[in-house]
């Protein structure tokens, strides 16, 4: 008796949830990295809750790790499972564009995150970070509290137009600031990288005053390096993201780690709860949600520490 | 040393200068030079302690993937082994320290772990070779995502860090050292000259390239054909686990992207140092000479605004090639 329940529940669901409940797809780059990985976390727990408080919305989710990789997603995720609305984080923006359009035009309702796509008009809502402002935060931090004439080195993340929109912030803020960049190489993001990239800054430059680390997991590499030089003291590192090990650096007045500046991992959760309030048509969501990033100070850190995240 | 040694013969047999054995030799130097030219802290001991130092991980795996080349196979999975093994390390640690607290009891059974889930990871990848007769290149290429996915997993996406206590007690095996050379450096060494000795002095070494030049003429010439190569896969894990005992204490945690690409620069390394791909020949102090110029390329980059860091693939991808070249020139002149 149980057993025939349970079957037909499942073929009701198979055959006829689309009528009954809402399904979400929710797309987002696989956890390869920490702040990929905190996304998983937030994304994750958010479908949690709301499937939990809500037994008429129905989640699909799926982590990928390349473009067409997400397209194929995606293009499931439309034909099987039948979704009334796409959360997406697109790997890239041009290979995923067109596919994304060709959704949004079958009636989907279609939340872009983080990262734009090449054309505009096509998503119902664009919730994103702000990478201007992140690289200015950082920018306008050197600039208030360093000297004139303070010497500065960069580590870039992967090549591309979030490293790009983020250091072009940074530029503008020091412009007129009197404060020397001495050089920016690609640490790719990644703490190996960083580590050895910032041993040969320290070979390279016998005075460094700050380190702009456009990432926490960069940052990390970064001040071992200075640390094995026996260089701790000389220069302040500020990376950028929200690590809990950094924010809680900072939280202990680290006079190496003064700020951080917040990327919030979590915007994806954002984007999914507006969603569900869009679908149900609880409330007018559609438009754009930007998140500026916050500079994290001694003063504000309790704020920005999250002890469960893996991040 | 080997470099002396070479370069007498050389001297000796002036006439018969054989690019092929000096090749990589001439490629290092002519580095080290620009080097030299480019910037005055290029041969500053902390540069050159720290060139040498993170050489060691790609080395010393590179020094057990010349075997398992020389042997005609191959395993692309050493990266994703690494950092797989690298997680197990530290959630073992991480776990025993809670009931015995940050001792050095606990690092040492952490190191025992490494040691033997390389050995494990290694012996595994050779036995589906050699006895489920599957190709090497397949295989080692779906136990690469295995691993890498397994540490994916292990570590929720993020970073597994190891504890500060045990971090700040296990960290002098990478920063410290005896005579201003640090622990890396001393057993990257020693297992080169380990290596070079049982290629060249042993039955074991000239069985690899028996097989590796012919497989059948060896088995007929009685060489335990699938015991030597399954020998030399449980080498390489061998060598993955020494490369991450090394390799956790400098930054005390490992992520999906530790160890990324390892397998590819391990590879070239080997073929730049003069062993072939196709096995048959193998030569370990190459090999060394080989991780040498990968590290000290992205060094030399690093160092210079020389080009733009858009372009640091192309530079490291044209100095393998030449490198190569520069032995191989006297192969289609027959």
């Amino acid at each position: 008796m149980h057993k025939t329940l349970i079957t037909a529940t499942a073929l009701t669901g198979l055959f006829a949830s689309p009528l009954l409940a809402e399904t979400i797809g929710v797309s987002i780059p696989a956890a390869t990295h920490g702040w990929a990985g905190a996304l998983n976390y937030h994304a994750e727990r958010t479908i949690e809750r709301l499937e939990a408080a809500n037994p008429d919305l129905d989640f699909v989710l799926t982590t990928t790790s390349g473009p067409s990789q997400q397209v194929s997603d995606i293009e499931d995720m439309v034909a099987t499972r039948n979704i009334d609305a796409l959360v997406v984080l697109p790997f890239e923006s041009e290979p995923l564009t067109a596919p994304i359009q060709r959704v949004a035009d079958g009636g989907v309702w279609v939340t872009v995150v983080d990262r734009g796509l090449a054309q505009e008009g096509i998503e119902d809502l664009y919730v994103a970070g702000d990478n201007d402002s992140f690289g200015r935060t950082a920018g306008t931090y050197f600039a208030e509290n360093l000297d004139d004439g303070a010497k500065v080195v960069v580590m870039r993340g992967i090549a591309s137009e979030v490293d790009n929109e983020r250091v072009a912030g940074f530029e503008a803020a020091l412009e007129g600031s009197g404060i020397e960049v001495l050089a920016m190489d690609h640490g790719n993001w990644n703490r190996d990288t960083a580590f050895g990239l910032m041993q040969d800054y320290l070979s390279r430059f016998p005075e460094i005053d700050a380190v702009w680390a456009a990432d926490d997991d960069m940052a990390v590499g970064a001040l071992a390096a200075i640390e094995q030089a026996g260089r701790t003291g000389e220069m302040i590192v500020v990376g950028g993201a929200g690590m809990k090990e950094m924010v809680a650096r900072i939280r202990d007045n680290d006079t190496t780690v003064p700020v951080d500046v917040t990327y919030p991992p979590a915007m994806i959760s954002t984007a999914i709860e507006m969603t569900a309030l869009g679908v149900s048509g609880a409330a007018p969501v559609s438009g754009e949600f930007i998140i500026a990033s916050e500079l994290i100070t001694a003063d504000n850190a309790e704020d920005f520490y999250f002890e469960d995240s893996p991040y | 040393m080997s470099a002396e040694s070479i370069s007498n013969t050389g001297a000796a047999r002036a006439r018969k200068v054989d690019l092929r054995v000096i090749g990589p030799l001439v490629a290092l130097v002519v580095l080290i030079l620009i080097g030299v030219m480019l910037n005055p802290n290029f041969l500053s001991y902390s540069n050159v302690t720290n060139v040498l130092a993170r050489s060691a991980f790609i080395g010393i795996i590179a020094i057990g993937m010349t075997f398992v080349i020389t042997a005609g196979g191959l395993d692309l999975s050493v990266g994703s082994m690494a950092a797989f093994v690298a997680g197990l390390m530290i959630m073992a640690m991480n776990w025993l320290s809670v009931s015995m607290g940050d001792s050095v009891v606990v690092i040492l059974l952490g190191i025992v772990l490494a040691l033997g889930a390389g050995l494990a990871a290694g012996f595994i990848n050779g036995i589906l070779i050699t006895r489920a007769g599957i190709e090497a290149f397949i295989l080692t290429l779906g136990t690469m995502g295995i691993y890498r996915s397994l540490i994916t997993w292990l570590a929720d996406g993020g970073t597994l860090s190891l504890g500060s206590g045990l971090s700040s007690l296990y960290s002098p095996v990478y920063y410290g050292g005896i005579l201003g050379l640090s622990w890396p450096i001393i057993v990257f060494a020693l297992l080169a000259i380990l290596g070079e000795i049982v290629m060249r002095h042993t039955a074991f070494g000239r069985h690899c390239a028996a097989i590796g030049s012919n497989e059948k003429v060896a088995r007929y010439s009685s060489v335990h054909v699938q015991r030597v190569k399954l020998a030399t896969y449980v080498l390489l894990g061998l060598s993955v686990g020494i490369a991450v005992v090394m390799y956790v204490p400098r930054l005390g945690s490992a992520s999906a992207t530790t160890g990324l690409l390892w397998e590819l620069e391990a590879i070239a390394a080997v073929i730049i140092g003069g062993t072939l791909l196709k096995g048959g020949f193998g030569r370990v102090w190459g090999t060394v000479v080989g991780v040498l110029i990968l590290s000290l390329i992205s060094n030399l980059l690093n160092l210079t605004d020389f080009v733009s860091p858009y372009l640091n693939g192309a530079i490291q991808g044209v100095v393998i090639i030449l490198a190569v070249v520069l032995q191989r020139n006297s192969g289609p002149a027959r």
